[in-house]
Protein backbone atom coordinates (compact mmCIF):
# COMPACT_ATOMS: atom_id res chain seq x y z
CA UNK A 1 0.00 0.00 0.00
CA UNK A 2 2.86 2.15 0.90
CA UNK A 3 5.76 1.74 -0.75
CA UNK A 4 9.08 4.35 -0.40
CA UNK A 5 12.41 3.39 -2.51
CA UNK A 6 15.96 4.84 -1.44
CA UNK A 7 14.06 7.95 -0.28
CA UNK A 8 16.55 10.70 0.87
CA UNK A 9 15.02 14.54 2.47
CA UNK A 10 18.06 16.73 3.00
CA UNK A 11 18.04 20.10 4.42
CA UNK A 12 21.10 22.14 3.52
CA UNK A 13 23.72 19.71 5.72
CA UNK A 14 21.26 17.58 7.36
CA UNK A 15 20.00 14.44 5.70
CA UNK A 16 16.50 14.36 7.89
CA UNK A 17 15.72 10.81 6.20
CA UNK A 18 18.45 9.01 4.15
CA UNK A 19 18.37 6.71 1.20
CA UNK A 20 16.00 4.67 3.33
CA UNK A 21 13.18 2.22 1.57
CA UNK A 22 10.20 0.77 3.39
CA UNK A 23 7.29 -1.48 2.30
CA UNK A 24 3.86 -1.52 4.17
CA UNK A 25 1.49 -4.11 2.63
CA UNK A 26 -2.34 -3.63 2.61
CA UNK A 27 -4.52 -3.25 5.94
CA UNK A 28 -0.89 -3.38 8.09
CA UNK A 29 -0.35 -1.57 10.88
CA UNK A 30 3.44 -0.21 10.74
CA UNK A 31 5.50 1.63 13.57
CA UNK A 32 7.68 4.04 13.11
CA UNK A 33 9.75 4.42 16.14
CA UNK A 34 12.56 6.71 16.59
CA UNK A 35 13.68 9.09 19.40
CA UNK A 36 12.87 13.33 18.66
CA UNK A 37 15.07 14.28 15.43
CA UNK A 38 15.23 10.23 14.26
CA UNK A 39 13.41 11.18 11.05
CA UNK A 40 10.13 10.21 11.68
CA UNK A 41 8.23 12.95 10.85
CA UNK A 42 9.88 13.92 7.76
CA UNK A 43 9.32 10.39 6.59
CA UNK A 44 5.56 10.79 7.13
CA UNK A 45 5.66 14.40 5.61
CA UNK A 46 7.06 13.06 2.69
CA UNK A 47 4.26 9.95 2.28
CA UNK A 48 1.56 12.78 2.82
CA UNK A 49 2.76 15.08 0.40
CA UNK A 50 3.18 17.62 2.44
CA UNK A 51 7.68 17.70 1.72
CA UNK A 52 8.94 17.10 -1.63
CA UNK A 53 12.05 14.39 -1.55
CA UNK A 54 15.63 15.43 -2.12
CA UNK A 55 15.76 11.69 -3.65
CA UNK A 56 13.59 8.91 -4.28
CA UNK A 57 10.46 7.09 -5.18
CA UNK A 58 7.44 7.20 -2.94
CA UNK A 59 3.88 5.99 -3.82
CA UNK A 60 0.27 5.30 -1.84
CA UNK A 61 -2.22 2.77 -3.48
CA UNK A 62 0.15 2.84 -6.26
CA UNK A 63 -0.09 6.38 -6.60
CA UNK A 64 2.88 8.63 -7.12
CA UNK A 65 3.02 11.32 -4.42
CA UNK A 66 4.56 13.37 -7.45
CA UNK A 67 2.86 13.23 -10.43
CA UNK A 68 -0.33 11.97 -8.80
CA UNK A 69 -0.34 13.79 -5.45
CA UNK A 70 -4.15 14.32 -5.05
CA UNK A 71 -4.93 10.67 -5.98
CA UNK A 72 -2.58 9.90 -2.91
CA UNK A 73 -4.19 12.95 -1.03
CA UNK A 74 -7.87 11.49 -1.37
CA UNK A 75 -6.80 7.51 -0.15
CA UNK A 76 -5.09 9.23 2.72
CA UNK A 77 -6.04 10.95 6.15
CA UNK A 78 -3.56 12.81 8.31
CA UNK A 79 -3.38 13.01 11.75
CA UNK A 80 -0.43 15.22 13.59
CA UNK A 81 1.12 15.23 17.07
CA UNK A 82 0.62 19.00 17.17
CA UNK A 83 -3.57 18.37 16.70
CA UNK A 84 -3.80 20.62 13.91
CA UNK A 85 -7.69 21.84 14.70
CA UNK A 86 -9.34 25.39 14.95
CA UNK A 87 -9.69 26.51 18.26
CA UNK A 88 -12.21 29.25 16.88
CA UNK A 89 -14.22 26.64 15.18
CA UNK A 90 -16.43 24.10 16.90
CA UNK A 91 -15.75 20.50 16.58
CA UNK A 92 -18.56 19.89 14.14
CA UNK A 93 -17.52 23.19 12.37
CA UNK A 94 -14.06 21.77 12.14
CA UNK A 95 -15.12 18.58 10.36
CA UNK A 96 -17.78 19.82 8.20
CA UNK A 97 -15.21 21.83 6.56
CA UNK A 98 -12.84 19.11 5.95
CA UNK A 99 -15.66 16.85 4.46
CA UNK A 100 -16.39 20.58 1.93
CA UNK A 101 -12.79 20.21 1.42
CA UNK A 102 -13.20 16.57 -0.08
CA UNK A 103 -15.76 18.05 -2.27
CA UNK A 104 -18.25 16.42 -0.40
CA UNK A 105 -22.26 17.47 -0.66
CA UNK A 106 -22.87 19.89 1.81
CA UNK A 107 -25.53 17.05 3.42
CA UNK A 108 -22.99 14.05 3.35
CA UNK A 109 -20.35 16.66 5.01
CA UNK A 110 -22.66 17.08 7.45
CA UNK A 111 -23.49 13.11 8.15
CA UNK A 112 -19.98 12.16 7.69
CA UNK A 113 -18.98 14.83 10.85
CA UNK A 114 -21.92 13.71 12.30
CA UNK A 115 -20.77 9.83 11.85
CA UNK A 116 -17.07 11.01 13.52
CA UNK A 117 -17.95 12.77 15.98
CA UNK A 118 -20.13 9.92 17.43
CA UNK A 119 -17.48 7.68 17.06
CA UNK A 120 -15.20 9.25 18.40
CA UNK A 121 -17.76 9.64 21.09
CA UNK A 122 -17.40 13.69 21.26
CA UNK A 123 -21.61 14.54 20.12
CA UNK A 124 -21.72 16.25 23.44
CA UNK A 125 -19.06 18.26 22.82
CA UNK A 126 -20.11 18.78 18.93
CA UNK A 127 -21.42 22.36 19.21
CA UNK A 128 -18.77 23.73 21.49
CA UNK A 129 -15.39 25.94 20.40
CA UNK A 130 -12.45 23.70 20.22
CA UNK A 131 -10.84 26.59 22.21
CA UNK A 132 -12.26 24.84 25.15
CA UNK A 133 -11.88 21.23 24.42
CA UNK A 134 -9.37 19.07 26.65
CA UNK A 135 -5.63 17.47 24.89
CA UNK A 136 -7.51 14.57 24.77
CA UNK A 137 -10.73 15.44 23.05
CA UNK A 138 -8.73 17.63 20.39
CA UNK A 139 -6.46 14.87 19.66
CA UNK A 140 -10.04 13.00 19.19
CA UNK A 141 -11.03 15.62 16.79
CA UNK A 142 -7.93 15.50 15.15
CA UNK A 143 -8.24 12.00 14.01
CA UNK A 144 -12.11 12.87 13.43
CA UNK A 145 -10.71 15.17 10.77
CA UNK A 146 -8.77 12.59 8.96
CA UNK A 147 -11.34 9.73 8.81
CA UNK A 148 -13.89 12.35 6.95
CA UNK A 149 -12.69 11.47 3.17
CA UNK A 150 -12.65 7.43 4.64
CA UNK A 151 -8.99 7.40 3.93
CA UNK A 152 -7.83 3.68 3.28
CA UNK A 153 -4.45 4.43 4.69
CA UNK A 154 -4.21 6.28 8.13
CA UNK A 155 -1.40 8.47 8.67
CA UNK A 156 -0.54 9.09 12.81
CA UNK A 157 2.04 11.30 13.43
CA UNK A 158 2.93 10.74 17.07
CA UNK A 159 -0.90 10.30 17.74
CA UNK A 160 -0.77 9.97 21.99
CA UNK A 161 2.15 12.12 22.82
CA UNK A 162 1.13 13.87 25.40
CA UNK A 163 -2.10 12.17 26.83
CA UNK A 164 -2.97 10.61 29.96
CA UNK A 165 -2.82 6.74 29.71
CA UNK A 166 -6.69 6.32 30.16
CA UNK A 167 -7.27 8.46 26.85
CA UNK A 168 -4.46 6.66 25.11
CA UNK A 169 -5.90 2.99 26.04
CA UNK A 170 -9.29 4.58 24.33
CA UNK A 171 -7.20 5.83 21.63
CA UNK A 172 -5.40 2.40 20.89
CA UNK A 173 -9.18 0.83 20.88
CA UNK A 174 -10.49 3.16 18.35
CA UNK A 175 -7.18 2.27 15.98
CA UNK A 176 -7.96 -1.23 16.25
CA UNK A 177 -11.35 -0.52 14.74
CA UNK A 178 -10.62 0.71 12.31
CA UNK A 179 -7.45 -1.75 11.63
CA UNK A 180 -10.50 -4.10 11.50
CA UNK A 181 -12.46 -2.32 8.82
CA UNK A 182 -9.66 -2.56 6.41
CA UNK A 183 -7.15 0.84 7.24
CA UNK A 184 -3.94 0.55 6.72
CA UNK A 185 -1.80 2.61 9.35
CA UNK A 186 1.45 4.19 9.83
CA UNK A 187 1.96 5.72 12.90
CA UNK A 188 5.32 7.34 14.31
CA UNK A 189 5.58 7.21 18.03
CA UNK A 190 8.15 7.24 20.90
CA UNK A 191 6.69 4.39 23.04
CA UNK A 192 8.16 1.23 22.73
CA UNK A 193 4.47 -0.18 24.77
CA UNK A 194 2.44 1.61 22.07
CA UNK A 195 4.18 0.37 19.24
CA UNK A 196 4.20 -3.02 20.96
CA UNK A 197 0.22 -2.81 21.48
CA UNK A 198 -0.85 -1.93 18.13
CA UNK A 199 1.54 -2.43 15.20
CA UNK A 200 2.43 -5.71 13.23
CA UNK A 201 5.08 -4.69 12.19
CA UNK A 202 7.65 -2.29 13.86
CA UNK A 203 10.73 -0.13 11.98
CA UNK A 204 13.11 1.78 14.13
CA UNK A 205 14.47 4.65 12.51
CA UNK A 206 17.18 6.82 13.92
CA UNK A 207 19.34 9.50 12.12
CA UNK A 208 17.20 9.13 8.99
CA UNK A 209 17.91 5.54 8.42
CA UNK A 210 16.61 2.25 9.46
CA UNK A 211 17.96 0.23 12.26
CA UNK A 212 15.85 -2.48 12.76
CA UNK A 213 12.76 -4.12 11.49
CA UNK A 214 10.52 -6.58 12.64
CA UNK A 215 7.59 -7.55 14.39
CA UNK A 216 7.68 -6.67 18.68
CA UNK A 217 8.38 -9.97 19.58
CA UNK A 218 11.29 -9.96 17.19
CA UNK A 219 12.61 -6.48 18.41
CA UNK A 220 12.06 -7.87 22.13
CA UNK A 221 13.92 -10.66 21.99
CA UNK A 222 16.81 -8.13 20.50
CA UNK A 223 16.29 -6.21 23.69
CA UNK A 224 15.84 -9.13 25.92
CA UNK A 225 12.18 -9.16 27.15
CA UNK A 226 10.65 -7.95 30.59
CA UNK A 227 12.55 -8.03 34.38
CA UNK A 228 11.24 -8.80 37.82
CA UNK A 229 12.78 -6.84 40.02
CA UNK A 230 13.35 -6.82 43.60
CA UNK A 231 14.82 -4.22 46.52
CA UNK A 232 15.31 -5.86 49.95
CA UNK A 233 15.11 -3.74 52.47
CA UNK A 234 18.43 -4.91 54.30
CA UNK A 235 21.44 -4.73 52.36
CA UNK A 236 22.44 -8.68 53.62
CA UNK A 237 19.21 -10.29 52.24
CA UNK A 238 20.80 -9.15 48.66
CA UNK A 239 22.22 -12.61 48.01
CA UNK A 240 19.11 -14.54 49.40
CA UNK A 241 17.10 -12.30 47.49
CA UNK A 242 19.27 -13.03 44.14
CA UNK A 243 19.08 -17.25 44.39
CA UNK A 244 15.18 -17.02 44.85
CA UNK A 245 14.79 -14.80 41.90
CA UNK A 246 17.11 -17.01 39.87
CA UNK A 247 14.92 -19.86 40.36
CA UNK A 248 12.06 -18.12 38.50
CA UNK A 249 13.52 -16.05 35.81
CA UNK A 250 15.23 -17.48 32.45
CA UNK A 251 18.49 -15.68 32.34
CA UNK A 252 21.39 -13.96 34.26
CA UNK A 253 20.34 -12.51 37.49
CA UNK A 254 21.55 -8.97 37.58
CA UNK A 255 22.50 -7.12 40.97
CA UNK A 256 23.00 -3.61 41.43
CA UNK A 257 24.72 -3.13 45.07
CA UNK A 258 24.63 0.40 44.91
CA UNK A 259 20.79 0.87 44.21
CA UNK A 260 19.97 -3.02 46.17
CA UNK A 261 17.90 -4.36 43.31
CA UNK A 262 18.40 -7.48 42.29
CA UNK A 263 16.86 -8.03 38.57
CA UNK A 264 15.84 -11.21 36.25
CA UNK A 265 14.77 -11.05 32.32
CA UNK A 266 11.57 -13.18 32.91
CA UNK A 267 8.94 -15.00 30.30
CA UNK A 268 5.51 -14.39 31.37
CA UNK A 269 5.72 -10.92 33.44
CA UNK A 270 2.52 -11.70 35.20
CA UNK A 271 3.49 -15.48 36.83
CA UNK A 272 7.24 -14.60 37.42
CA UNK A 273 6.33 -11.70 39.58
CA UNK A 274 3.65 -13.67 41.76
CA UNK A 275 6.13 -16.25 41.92
CA UNK A 276 8.72 -13.57 43.18
CA UNK A 277 5.94 -12.32 45.93
CA UNK A 278 5.24 -15.82 46.89
CA UNK A 279 9.08 -17.02 47.13
CA UNK A 280 10.34 -14.10 49.20
CA UNK A 281 7.52 -13.58 50.95
CA UNK A 282 7.68 -17.32 51.91
CA UNK A 283 11.71 -16.81 52.80
CA UNK A 284 10.72 -14.03 54.96
CA UNK A 285 12.81 -11.27 53.51
CA UNK A 286 11.48 -8.06 53.51
CA UNK A 287 10.98 -5.59 50.65
CA UNK A 288 11.39 -2.15 49.49
CA UNK A 289 10.15 -2.71 46.39
CA UNK A 290 9.44 -5.50 43.85
CA UNK A 291 7.64 -5.06 40.42
CA UNK A 292 8.44 -5.24 36.47
CA UNK A 293 10.39 -3.55 34.07
CA UNK A 294 9.58 -3.38 30.85
CA UNK A 295 12.89 -2.44 28.12
CA UNK A 296 11.88 1.38 26.89
CA UNK A 297 12.90 2.60 23.72
CA UNK A 298 16.22 3.24 25.64
CA UNK A 299 17.06 -0.36 25.60
CA UNK A 300 15.92 -0.98 21.96
CA UNK A 301 18.62 1.59 20.98
CA UNK A 302 21.29 0.34 23.76
CA UNK A 303 20.34 -3.61 22.60
CA UNK A 304 20.71 -2.46 18.47
CA UNK A 305 22.93 0.83 18.26
CA UNK A 306 25.25 0.14 22.02
CA UNK A 307 23.96 3.78 22.15
CA UNK A 308 21.03 5.16 24.23
CA UNK A 309 18.86 7.50 21.45
CA UNK A 310 18.90 11.07 22.30
CA UNK A 311 15.78 12.18 23.79
CA UNK A 312 14.24 8.26 24.32
CA UNK A 313 15.58 8.34 27.71
CA UNK A 314 12.80 8.98 30.38
CA UNK A 315 10.10 9.26 27.51
CA UNK A 316 8.59 5.95 28.68
CA UNK A 317 11.52 4.67 30.84
CA UNK A 318 10.39 1.72 33.55
CA UNK A 319 7.26 0.60 34.38
CA UNK A 320 6.71 -0.90 37.89
CA UNK B 1 2.37 -2.75 -3.91
CA UNK B 2 -1.40 -3.28 -4.69
CA UNK B 3 -3.48 -0.61 -6.88
CA UNK B 4 -6.32 0.50 -4.95
CA UNK B 5 -8.64 -1.87 -2.79
CA UNK B 6 -10.53 -5.04 -3.76
CA UNK B 7 -12.03 -6.75 -0.58
CA UNK B 8 -14.23 -4.84 1.11
CA UNK B 9 -14.30 -3.06 4.51
CA UNK B 10 -17.39 -2.05 5.14
CA UNK B 11 -17.52 1.98 5.90
CA UNK B 12 -13.64 3.06 5.03
CA UNK B 13 -12.99 2.19 1.44
CA UNK B 14 -15.10 4.78 -0.68
CA UNK B 15 -12.59 6.55 -2.61
CA UNK B 16 -13.73 9.83 -2.42
CA UNK B 17 -14.25 12.20 -5.84
CA UNK B 18 -11.57 14.03 -6.35
CA UNK B 19 -11.73 17.97 -6.85
CA UNK B 20 -9.12 17.82 -9.89
CA UNK B 21 -12.00 16.14 -11.60
CA UNK B 22 -14.25 18.90 -11.66
CA UNK B 23 -11.47 21.65 -12.09
CA UNK B 24 -13.87 25.04 -11.93
CA UNK B 25 -17.14 24.06 -9.32
CA UNK B 26 -14.29 22.38 -7.36
CA UNK B 27 -12.01 25.73 -6.93
CA UNK B 28 -15.39 27.50 -6.72
CA UNK B 29 -16.51 24.78 -3.79
CA UNK B 30 -13.03 24.87 -2.26
CA UNK B 31 -12.87 29.09 -2.19
CA UNK B 32 -16.59 29.03 -1.31
CA UNK B 33 -15.37 26.60 2.24
CA UNK B 34 -11.87 28.47 3.23
CA UNK B 35 -13.71 31.48 2.91
CA UNK B 36 -16.39 30.84 5.23
CA UNK B 37 -14.12 29.24 7.46
CA UNK B 38 -11.97 32.29 8.01
CA UNK B 39 -14.77 34.45 8.75
CA UNK B 40 -15.81 32.68 11.23
CA UNK B 41 -12.31 32.07 12.93
CA UNK B 42 -12.45 36.24 12.49
CA UNK B 43 -15.59 36.65 13.79
CA UNK B 44 -14.79 34.81 17.04
CA UNK B 45 -11.54 36.99 17.35
CA UNK B 46 -12.16 39.76 19.90
CA UNK B 47 -9.10 41.79 19.15
CA UNK B 48 -9.73 41.48 15.48
CA UNK B 49 -13.57 42.45 16.04
CA UNK B 50 -12.08 45.66 18.30
CA UNK B 51 -9.17 46.29 15.88
CA UNK B 52 -11.53 46.48 13.08
CA UNK B 53 -14.38 48.23 13.99
CA UNK B 54 -13.03 50.47 16.95
CA UNK B 55 -9.70 51.05 15.66
CA UNK B 56 -11.35 53.64 12.70
CA UNK B 57 -14.11 54.82 14.69
CA UNK B 58 -11.38 56.43 16.72
CA UNK B 59 -9.44 57.41 14.12
CA UNK B 60 -12.03 59.39 12.51
CA UNK B 61 -13.57 61.05 15.62
CA UNK B 62 -9.67 61.56 16.50
CA UNK B 63 -8.52 63.30 13.11
CA UNK B 64 -11.72 65.21 13.25
CA UNK B 65 -11.80 66.64 16.69
CA UNK B 66 -8.06 67.08 17.44
CA UNK B 67 -6.70 68.29 13.73
CA UNK B 68 -9.68 68.90 11.92
CA UNK B 69 -10.18 72.24 13.74
CA UNK B 70 -6.39 73.57 14.00
CA UNK B 71 -5.65 72.49 10.35
CA UNK B 72 -6.64 75.15 7.47
CA UNK B 73 -5.77 73.77 3.91
CA UNK B 74 -8.38 72.64 0.99
CA UNK B 75 -10.79 75.28 0.34
CA UNK B 76 -13.91 74.95 -0.36
CA UNK B 77 -13.97 71.49 1.90
CA UNK B 78 -14.67 70.44 4.81
CA UNK B 79 -12.30 68.69 6.85
CA UNK B 80 -14.92 65.51 7.91
CA UNK B 81 -15.47 65.63 3.65
CA UNK B 82 -11.92 65.28 3.24
CA UNK B 83 -10.68 63.02 5.91
CA UNK B 84 -13.54 60.11 5.14
CA UNK B 85 -12.13 58.76 1.72
CA UNK B 86 -8.40 58.73 3.43
CA UNK B 87 -9.61 56.73 6.32
CA UNK B 88 -11.54 54.14 4.16
CA UNK B 89 -8.07 53.84 2.30
CA UNK B 90 -6.44 53.67 5.27
CA UNK B 91 -8.73 50.79 6.55
CA UNK B 92 -8.06 48.70 3.34
CA UNK B 93 -4.11 48.71 4.03
CA UNK B 94 -4.21 48.58 7.93
CA UNK B 95 -6.70 45.74 7.39
CA UNK B 96 -4.62 43.99 4.87
CA UNK B 97 -1.90 43.32 7.82
CA UNK B 98 -4.33 41.12 9.19
CA UNK B 99 -3.71 38.23 5.97
CA UNK B 100 -0.30 38.17 7.43
CA UNK B 101 -0.99 37.25 10.75
CA UNK B 102 -3.99 35.12 9.97
CA UNK B 103 -1.75 33.22 7.79
CA UNK B 104 1.02 32.40 9.83
CA UNK B 105 -1.19 31.77 12.88
CA UNK B 106 -2.45 28.94 10.37
CA UNK B 107 1.06 27.86 9.17
CA UNK B 108 2.26 27.35 12.75
CA UNK B 109 -1.07 25.70 13.99
CA UNK B 110 -0.40 22.79 11.36
CA UNK B 111 -3.88 23.99 9.50
CA UNK B 112 -1.89 24.62 6.60
CA UNK B 113 -0.45 20.81 6.60
CA UNK B 114 -3.42 19.74 7.16
CA UNK B 115 -5.26 21.44 4.31
CA UNK B 116 -2.26 20.58 2.30
CA UNK B 117 -2.55 16.82 3.14
CA UNK B 118 -6.20 17.03 1.41
CA UNK B 119 -7.50 16.65 -2.18
CA UNK B 120 -8.50 20.15 -2.20
CA UNK B 121 -7.17 23.10 -5.01
CA UNK B 122 -4.24 24.17 -2.74
CA UNK B 123 -4.67 27.70 -4.84
CA UNK B 124 -7.83 27.85 -2.44
CA UNK B 125 -5.87 28.24 0.70
CA UNK B 126 -4.44 31.68 -0.14
CA UNK B 127 -7.72 32.66 -2.05
CA UNK B 128 -10.00 31.90 0.69
CA UNK B 129 -7.56 33.86 3.44
CA UNK B 130 -7.42 37.11 1.25
CA UNK B 131 -11.05 37.11 0.45
CA UNK B 132 -12.58 36.69 3.81
CA UNK B 133 -9.76 39.71 4.78
CA UNK B 134 -11.12 42.14 1.73
CA UNK B 135 -14.71 40.98 3.13
CA UNK B 136 -13.19 42.30 6.52
CA UNK B 137 -12.33 45.68 5.43
CA UNK B 138 -15.68 45.59 3.27
CA UNK B 139 -17.94 45.84 7.02
CA UNK B 140 -14.76 48.59 8.66
CA UNK B 141 -15.43 50.94 5.92
CA UNK B 142 -19.33 50.16 6.64
CA UNK B 143 -18.69 51.41 10.00
CA UNK B 144 -16.42 54.22 8.80
CA UNK B 145 -19.01 55.33 6.64
CA UNK B 146 -22.35 55.29 8.91
CA UNK B 147 -19.85 57.02 12.02
CA UNK B 148 -18.87 59.88 8.93
CA UNK B 149 -22.61 60.68 8.48
CA UNK B 150 -22.89 60.91 12.36
CA UNK B 151 -20.15 63.32 12.69
CA UNK B 152 -20.72 65.67 9.99
CA UNK B 153 -19.70 63.78 6.69
CA UNK B 154 -22.01 64.47 3.56
CA UNK B 155 -22.01 63.52 0.14
CA UNK B 156 -24.18 63.92 -2.85
CA UNK B 157 -22.90 61.56 -4.86
CA UNK B 158 -23.64 58.27 -3.63
CA UNK B 159 -22.77 56.41 -6.36
CA UNK B 160 -19.35 57.93 -6.28
CA UNK B 161 -19.03 56.82 -2.54
CA UNK B 162 -20.13 53.51 -3.45
CA UNK B 163 -17.49 53.03 -6.32
CA UNK B 164 -14.84 54.61 -3.74
CA UNK B 165 -15.16 51.93 -1.40
CA UNK B 166 -15.30 49.49 -4.17
CA UNK B 167 -11.81 50.96 -5.16
CA UNK B 168 -10.55 50.92 -1.70
CA UNK B 169 -11.56 47.06 -1.12
CA UNK B 170 -9.71 46.31 -4.43
CA UNK B 171 -6.13 48.15 -3.28
CA UNK B 172 -7.09 46.35 0.27
CA UNK B 173 -7.50 42.76 -1.67
CA UNK B 174 -4.20 43.47 -3.59
CA UNK B 175 -2.17 44.53 -0.46
CA UNK B 176 -3.72 41.24 1.48
CA UNK B 177 -1.62 39.00 -1.52
CA UNK B 178 1.42 41.24 -0.92
CA UNK B 179 0.88 40.14 3.29
CA UNK B 180 0.11 36.71 2.16
CA UNK B 181 3.42 36.14 0.27
CA UNK B 182 5.08 38.06 3.09
CA UNK B 183 3.45 35.96 5.82
CA UNK B 184 4.67 32.53 3.65
CA UNK B 185 8.43 33.71 4.23
CA UNK B 186 8.58 34.80 7.57
CA UNK B 187 6.30 32.08 8.60
CA UNK B 188 6.11 33.38 12.47
CA UNK B 189 3.14 35.62 13.71
CA UNK B 190 5.04 38.07 15.85
CA UNK B 191 7.30 38.58 13.04
CA UNK B 192 4.55 39.37 10.47
CA UNK B 193 2.31 41.34 12.42
CA UNK B 194 5.50 43.44 13.14
CA UNK B 195 6.79 43.13 9.86
CA UNK B 196 3.54 44.07 8.08
CA UNK B 197 3.28 48.07 9.52
CA UNK B 198 6.45 48.67 8.25
CA UNK B 199 5.59 49.53 4.82
CA UNK B 200 2.29 50.18 5.58
CA UNK B 201 3.22 53.22 7.97
CA UNK B 202 5.26 55.71 5.06
CA UNK B 203 2.22 54.08 2.62
CA UNK B 204 -0.56 55.59 4.99
CA UNK B 205 0.89 58.86 6.48
CA UNK B 206 3.60 59.87 3.31
CA UNK B 207 0.02 60.55 1.04
CA UNK B 208 -2.70 62.90 0.74
CA UNK B 209 -4.64 60.44 3.69
CA UNK B 210 -5.16 63.07 6.47
CA UNK B 211 -3.32 66.04 5.12
CA UNK B 212 -2.82 67.57 1.14
CA UNK B 213 0.52 66.35 -0.11
CA UNK B 214 1.48 69.45 -0.75
CA UNK B 215 2.06 71.34 2.33
CA UNK B 216 4.88 68.28 2.60
CA UNK B 217 8.66 68.91 1.88
CA UNK B 218 9.54 69.07 -1.12
CA UNK B 219 11.56 65.62 -1.43
CA UNK B 220 8.67 64.06 -0.09
CA UNK B 221 6.04 65.03 -2.29
CA UNK B 222 7.37 63.56 -5.57
CA UNK B 223 6.48 59.66 -3.83
CA UNK B 224 3.39 61.50 -1.72
CA UNK B 225 2.28 62.52 -4.83
CA UNK B 226 2.06 59.23 -7.00
CA UNK B 227 2.10 56.45 -4.33
CA UNK B 228 -0.94 53.70 -4.66
CA UNK B 229 -2.57 55.27 -1.04
CA UNK B 230 -2.63 58.16 -2.60
CA UNK B 231 -3.80 58.12 -6.13
CA UNK B 232 -6.63 56.32 -4.06
CA UNK B 233 -8.01 58.75 -2.06
CA UNK B 234 -7.90 61.40 -4.43
CA UNK B 235 -9.89 58.61 -6.65
CA UNK B 236 -12.32 58.34 -3.93
CA UNK B 237 -12.57 62.01 -2.48
CA UNK B 238 -13.20 63.08 -6.33
CA UNK B 239 -15.64 60.66 -6.48
CA UNK B 240 -18.13 61.54 -3.09
CA UNK B 241 -17.33 65.10 -3.94
CA UNK B 242 -18.53 64.69 -7.67
CA UNK B 243 -15.13 66.18 -9.07
CA UNK B 244 -13.59 64.60 -12.32
CA UNK B 245 -12.09 61.21 -10.74
CA UNK B 246 -11.59 59.10 -13.95
CA UNK B 247 -7.68 59.63 -13.89
CA UNK B 248 -7.55 58.79 -10.38
CA UNK B 249 -9.77 55.59 -10.93
CA UNK B 250 -8.25 54.16 -13.68
CA UNK B 251 -4.49 54.76 -11.82
CA UNK B 252 -5.91 53.21 -8.38
CA UNK B 253 -7.03 50.41 -10.24
CA UNK B 254 -3.63 49.78 -12.32
CA UNK B 255 -1.57 49.78 -9.19
CA UNK B 256 -4.07 47.01 -7.57
CA UNK B 257 -3.71 45.29 -10.91
CA UNK B 258 -0.14 45.05 -10.67
CA UNK B 259 0.40 44.81 -7.19
CA UNK B 260 -1.37 41.29 -7.53
CA UNK B 261 0.10 40.56 -10.90
CA UNK B 262 3.71 40.44 -8.82
CA UNK B 263 1.80 39.24 -5.36
CA UNK B 264 -0.16 36.22 -6.64
CA UNK B 265 2.43 34.81 -8.57
CA UNK B 266 4.68 34.57 -5.43
CA UNK B 267 2.51 33.79 -3.08
CA UNK B 268 1.41 30.78 -5.36
CA UNK B 269 4.81 29.50 -5.97
CA UNK B 270 5.85 30.04 -2.49
CA UNK B 271 2.99 28.56 -0.86
CA UNK B 272 3.49 25.32 -3.25
CA UNK B 273 7.38 24.93 -2.15
CA UNK B 274 7.35 25.43 1.61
Amino acid sequence: MISVQGLSVHFGDLKAVDNLSLQIPKNQVRGLLGPNGAGKTTLVKVIATLLQPTAGTVSVGGYSIDSQANAVRSMIGLAGQYAAVDDLLTGRENLEIVGRLYQLPKAEAKRRAEEALERLSLTDAADRLVRTYSGGMRRRLDLGASLVGRPQVLILDEPTTGLDPRTRLDLWDFLRDLVSDGATILLTTQYLEEADELCDRITVIDSGTIIADGTADELKARVGGDLVMASPKRRQDLHRVKELLADIGEGSVRVDENLMTVAVPVESRVTALVKAAQAIDTAGIELSDLGVQRPSLDDVFLAITGTAGNDAAGTNGGQK
Amino acid sequence: MTSVQSTSGPDLITPVPNSQSKPFSGLLNDVVAMTRRNLLRLFRTPQVIVFATIQPVIFVLLFNFVFGGSVQFAPGIEYIDFLIPGILVQTSLFAAGNTAIGLTDDLQKGAIDRFRSLPMHHSAVLIGRTNADALRAALTMTIVCVVGFVIGFRTSHFSGLVLGVLLAIFLSYAFNWVFAAFALYVKDPEAAQAGAFLPVFPLVFAASTFAPVDNMPGWLQPFADNQPVTVTVDAVRALTQGTPAGADVLASMGYSAAIMAIAIPIATRKFKRS
